[in-house]
């Protein structure tokens, strides 16, 4: 067995600045990923770094914006420490080396994105994740700091008490994707997860293929509540035919969006008369699609944005990456022509929840990054808010699991004396099939075991996994699963929800669910088996996607990202609350957690949205 | 084949009281129907519209596939198709345990590095329709132990990249924790295209040195030091100490302009010049001591 002082699951920007703090402060840290680090998915983000640096700005006009764009379902304390760190945080990157782009006196670039009250977007090219991923990841070979790569954690080891929050988590439970081997992986001061988004519970989606949501999976079934699932972001400009994603700057820099009838839409029909293209995403997401829907579409599936003004020096300085994805992806050329755009899946606002340090209401064990919710971004993320988030939270959570005091956190985890239970109509039984007789659960042994114990039994349960899944014959394949899955999400769980559409979403998972009892893997190799991946990652696809409708369906009410065909408005006497969801070993339970409007030295008052 | 266009008159009497939006996707939605109709006619004769793809196989513990092989796929051809979007249809559809690497699909990853058609490019990046040669023949990167199919064991590609010292090292950075480091917009796009790397191998393996010297660095670790080298925000004492590794007999001067790397580089990095510089730099840092 592997033992470490801290285990930090998934290699991305969150992973990699976690195990750089943990390491500062002394630990000795492992990380397992599934892929070679530089292959995570932070790579592909494009925009930049919010961050408060100039004269004239502010960390509090930064959190301001951060709550209102929110839609005012993000915690304050969130907003206000990931606003406050960020500066610092940013320019350590820089220390770091990470090539930013320069302004003409030396000082690194910054501009402006949707939603923000100040040009305070840091970037480097369009390509700012791929620099800040490989930046961290110097710094991680600099500091000698163990990475064990492709090997897919396929569980946490928690021990099993009734109520989640008394757990204990003790290490993880890996499969070398090499050789075949599943090991044990103590840790004796924490597990972090950063395994980042679950963008394949849809299928038009801008996330990578490795974006399964594993982390959040494997927290859930271990009894960590699942927040506010159903916020989902759709990113306005993504390439019609693959999801690649074309970032935000086009649009900073000053890209126009057209409809078929060549008409500004943003302006002509009144969806942000001021910010126009750079109102936030999910008002611009909603716009394009209206705007097919009512016919004024391009094929009936897209609408255009256009950057042909800017000029071709000021793309190739800002923007070149842009040319090259619309190239390759989608065969226009930027220079000459508009480039075809629509929504796709592209951020979980949601996941595990955590404090502003990372903690989860399991001891030992934490989450940062895109897995996690503590909430910064609440009903919407700003554009240029998830690098940040990564690098503040991710060292956040690596200091704290090696023992550095951050002080008292303001935002609690755990069901407790402010929640309140929740109840939902669904269509049919939710969570693992025949769980009412079995009573599968997350955890693996009683709470007085020893932690090596507790891996072990892990380690056992893991294995027998394993086998089982490679001796079935002729049972069902998991691409079928999975495809049936992200369809009726993308049918039904998308930009525009109803009620009767969410309902049969449930559906369409219960028998996704049912048609996975029977899966079965038919490569039987133990050699770099990916059919056994994929299965693996299927279960998590599942549960994600139906936690996340469970949330949609309960919501009743029009808040940020989250729209109900039926409930038009935002119902801030009734909704201004976190939705919860407990996997309560395998029958989900509903719940709610007010939101915390109250910052530092103000509280956020809810204003009426508009850009 | 039926291409029938519906009756105006129909749609018209049809569509009474629905929106222009709405009219125009009925419209759409028939003619769709009967595009769809015509191409399920031809997909069903013997040859249908299909992409043959030649792929390898190899598989150490199953006996089948102990003996290299090719497999043959044929994959219903779609505009825009790449030969990724190739290999996961016949994954998904023909032999699920057809395996290689893959996950942003938009070429930032470098994960699907491959020899298609004789070459090495990205699979992600590579449209079907600019190959030139059917059956697309696709094998793993040449000069590396596959491991799988069309996975190959990237680790000495990795241990040439830390050997560089992959990382900033600056003689001392600012105190205060608000305070950059100032570089030059020139020096940030000297340094520009170098920081583009994505680690994909295709550069090593298509080099002729690097598969005779297993010791040389290759192109993608020098161009990693040259991307230091050349920052200015990296003091003297560290460049001088990055020559050392870049100048010795495993380093910039084993390469002999052959420019494979550059040619098959699917981040555009011109590898070879960053290489020549590098030499030319050497060069100078040699006559210091004269």
């Amino acid at each position: 067995m592997h033992e470490h002082d801290i285990i930090v699951v998934g290699a991305g920007g969150a992973g990699l600045r976690a195990a750089i703090a943990a390491h500062e402060a002394g630990a000795d840290v492992a990380m397992v990923t599934k892929l070679h680090p530089v292959r995570s998915h932070t790579g592909a983000a494009e925009g930049g770094i919010n961050a408060a640096l100039r004269e004239g700005d502010s960390w509090e006009d930064h959190a301001y914006d951060t709550v209102k764009g929110a839609d005012y379902l993000a915690d304050a304390p969130a907003a206000e420490t990931l606003c406050q760190d960020s500066p610092a945080d940013t320019i350590q990157l820089e220390h770091w080396g990470m090539p930013f782009s320069r302004d003409d006196d030396g000082r690194v670039s910054q501009r402006p994105f949707g939603g923000l009250s100040f040009p305070r977007t840091t970037y480097a090219g369009a390509e700012t994740g791929h620099h800040l991923l490989h930046t961290m990841y110097e710094q991680v070979v600099k500091r000698g700091i163990t990475v064990h790569d492709e090997w897919h954690v396929t569980d946490v080891a928690v021990t099993d008490e009734d109520d989640p929050s008394e757990r204990s988590c003790h290490g993880v439970t890996a499969y070398d994707i090499r050789t075949g081997e599943v090991e044990g992986f103590l840790a004796n001061d924490g597990v972090i997860l950063a395994t980042g988004g679950m963008g394949q519970v849809f299928d038009h989606t801008t996330n990578a293929v490795a974006n399964t949501g594993d982390g959040v999976a494997m927290a859930y079934r271990a009894g960590v509540p699942m927040e506010d699932m159903e916020f989902i972001q759709f990113h306005p400009t993504t390439l019609p035919s693959t999801g690649v994603l074309i970032s935000e700057g086009v649009r900073g820099e000053g890209g126009i969006l057209y409809n078929s009838d060549g008409e500004r839409l943003m302006f002509e029909y009144g969806y942000a008369t001021n910010d126009g293209e750079l109102a936030s995403r999910d008002v611009v997401a909603r716009a394009e699609l209206t705007e097919v829907n009512e016919g004024r579409g391009f094929e009936d599936e897209y609408v255009m944005l256009d950057m042909r003004h800017l000029g071709e020096e000021r793309i190739m300085d800002r923007l070149e990456n842009i040319l090259h994805l619309a190239e390759d992806f989608e065969g226009v050329d930027g220079l000459e022509e508009p480039m075809p755009v629509k929504p796709g899946q592209h951020y979980a606002m949601g996941g595990i929840e955590v404090n502003e340090h990372g903690e989860t209401c399991i001891d030992g064990l934490y989450a940062a990054g895109e897995c996690a919710c503590v909430s910064v971004h609440g009903g919407n993320r700003l554009g240029g808010n998830a690098l940040p988030e990564l690098i503040v939270f991710g060292k956040r959570a690596g200091y704290h699991a090696a023992g550095r005091d951050l002080g008292e956190p303001k935002i609690k985890t755990g069901y407790g004396e402010d929640s309140e239970p929740g109840e939902l109509d669904s269509p049919v039984e939710l969570g693992e099939p025949g769980s009412a007789e079995t009573a599968a659960d997350g955890g693996t042994s009683t709470g007085d075991a020893d932690p090596e114990s507790v891996v072990e039994r892990e380690l056992e349960t893991q294995r027998a996994r394993v086998e089982e899944l490679l001796e079935t014959e002729d049972g069902v394949n998991h691409a079928e699963v999975r495809s049936a899955v992200q369809e009726t999400m993308t049918e039904n769980v998308n930009v525009f929800r109803e009620e009767d559409g969410l309902k049969d979403a449930l559906r369409d998972i219960r028998t996704a669910r049912e048609r996975y009892q029977d899966v079965s893997v038919s490569d039987t190799s133990r050699t770099y088996n990916t059919d056994l991946i994929h299965t693996m990652e299927t279960r998590n696809i599942l549960d994600i996607a139906e936690a996340l409708t469970m949330g949609a369906l309960a919501r009743e009410e029009f808040r940020g990202a989250h729209w109900r065909a039926e409930h038009q408005e935002r119902k801030d006497d009734e909704w201004l609350k976190h939705t919860m969801v407990s996997w309560n070993d395998g029958s989900p339970e509903l719940w709610y957690r007010p939101v915390i409007l109250e910052g530092e030295s103000k509280t956020y008052e809810p204003k009426v949205r508009s850009y | 084949m039926s291409t029938q266009t519906p009756d105006e008159s129909e749609t018209e009497s049809e569509s009474e009281g629905f929106s222009p939006g709405e009219k125009r996707r009925q419209v759409r939605d028939e003619a769709r129907e009967a595009r769809e109709e015509a191409e399920a006619a031809e997909e069903s004769t013997p040859e249908g519209d299909t992409v043959p793809l030649k792929v390898f196989r190899y598989d150490p513990e199953i006996p089948e596939k102990q003996e290299p092989r090719f497999d043959e796929f044929r994959v219903p051809r779609e505009p825009g198709m790449t030969v990724l979007d190739a290999l996961m249809y016949a994954r998904d559809h023909f032999d699920s345990s057809l395996t290689f690497r893959h996950s942003c699909r938009q070429a930032v990853c470098g994960s699907d590095a491959l020899f298609i058609n004789g070459s090495q490019r990205l699979g992600c990046q590579t449209q079907i329709q600019d190959l030139d040669n059917e059956p697309v023949r696709i094998e793993p990167l040449p000069h590396q132990d596959v491991v799988k199919d069309l996975v190959v064991d990237m680790e000495h590609f990795y241990e040439q990249m830390e050997t560089v010292e992959p990382y900033f090292d600056p003689d001392e950075t600012p105190e205060d924790e608000l305070e950059e480091q100032f570089q030059t917009p020139e020096n940030r796009e000297h340094v520009k295209m170098s920081t583009r790397c994505i680690w994909c191998g295709a550069c090593m393996s298509s080099c002729n040195i690097a598969a005779g010297d297993n010791k040389y660095l290759g192109p993608a670790a020098i161009n990693k030091a040259y991307r230091f080298y050349m920052d200015e925000r990296e003091g003297e004492q560290k460049q001088e100490e990055r020559m050392e590794v870049i100048a010795e007999n495993h380093g910039v001067w084993r390469c002999q302009t052959q420019f494979s790397c550059t040619n098959v580089c699917p981040k555009d990095i011109p590898l070879t010049e960053h290489i020549q510089e590098l030499k030319r730099e050497a060069v100078k840092d040699n006559l210091k001591f004269w």
